[in-house]
């Protein structure tokens, strides 16, 4: 059934931050998927036309922050003639839920999805309780 | 918490650029009806048109294009899967099926048609055919 699913346009969503930025462009929320395996957390992010090099990822105070910048070079010299969408930079940031080993997150950029890998610390996992 | 480290008025007047066309009736004139997907932009460079499409998460292999004179056709697959077992917490991204044809107010060379796929981002360079090209008239 899903392989018959049409596609449709997704609106992107504006990022809307509790602090303005000192400029005026705006910035994109990239759609996002998150689950969770037994022993991490999968974050997945799109963020189209974003190189490797130009990708933060962060976290912080149980917090994670992830930013992508787009190369605005490419667009130099081109006239708009008609468009659909916009174009900026993407960033969205996630409250953790669970203790995440910061040193063992890893991410991965192919196809301009981000796919980061967050492993669960030991003590976050999940212990089955025996009865007595 | 943002910091850009490009100069930030080249992207407010290129979105303002991208905002000013969205209402631009230069494909008026085509069958199909805007807004299917996938979200397509086009540029002029030169003298030829750049259509720049945004399809992030596409096997480049399912990506289908076919040009004729002024007609691109552009379909393929976005295929999502998830790891058996794990619980989801989120799911915003689409997948599916797209097959989207545009036709442009201009004669295309399709012999010199160039497509590449980087980074999630589709970029078709269609160079306009010779006899479509404007010429200046000498006044004798």
């Amino acid at each position: 059934m899903a392989s018959t699913q049409e596609l449709q346009v997704q609106k992107k969503r504006e990022l809307e931050n509790k602090e303005e930025t000192t400029i005026p462009a705006r910035v994109f929320l990239p759609a996002s998927d998150i689950f969770e395996g037994e022993n991490d957390l999968t974050v997945v992010l799109e963020m189209p036309g974003v190189e490797k090099n130009n990708v933060d990822i962060r976290v912080e105070d149980g917090v994670l922050n992830v930013e992508g910048r787009l190369d605005l070079t490419k667009y130099q010299g081109l006239k708009p003639l008609y468009t659909e969408y916009n174009i900026g930079h993407y960033s969205r940031s996630f409250r953790l839920s669970s203790k995440i080993d910061q040193n063992k997150i890893a991410a991965e950029l192919k196809d301009g999805i981000l796919t980061l890998k967050l492993p669960k610390a030991e003590e976050a996992k999940p212990r089955t309780i025996q009865v007595k | 918490m943002i910091t850009f480290g490009d100069p930030f008025d080249t992207l407010f007047n290129l979105q303002r650029a991208l905002e000013g066309r969205l209402e631009s009736d230069w494909l008026q004139d085509q069958t199909t009806s805007q807004g299917p997907f996938p979200p397509i932009n086009v540029f002029q460079q030169g003298d030829d048109i750049l259509a720049i499409i945004e399809l992030p998460g596409v096997e480049k292999d399912s990506l289908q294009i076919q040009a004729k004179e002024n007609t691109i056709r552009i379909a393929g697959k976005k295929v999502i899967t998830y790891p058996e077992g794990v619980s989801i917490h989120r799911r915003e991204r689409t997948f599916g099926e797209f097959d989207r044809t545009l036709s442009l107010p201009v004669q295309l060379d399709p012999d010199r048609i160039k497509a590449e796929y980087r980074d999630g981002i589709l970029a078709l360079y269609l160079p306009r055919s010779e006899r479509d090209k404007p010429r200046a008239i000498q006044i004798s």
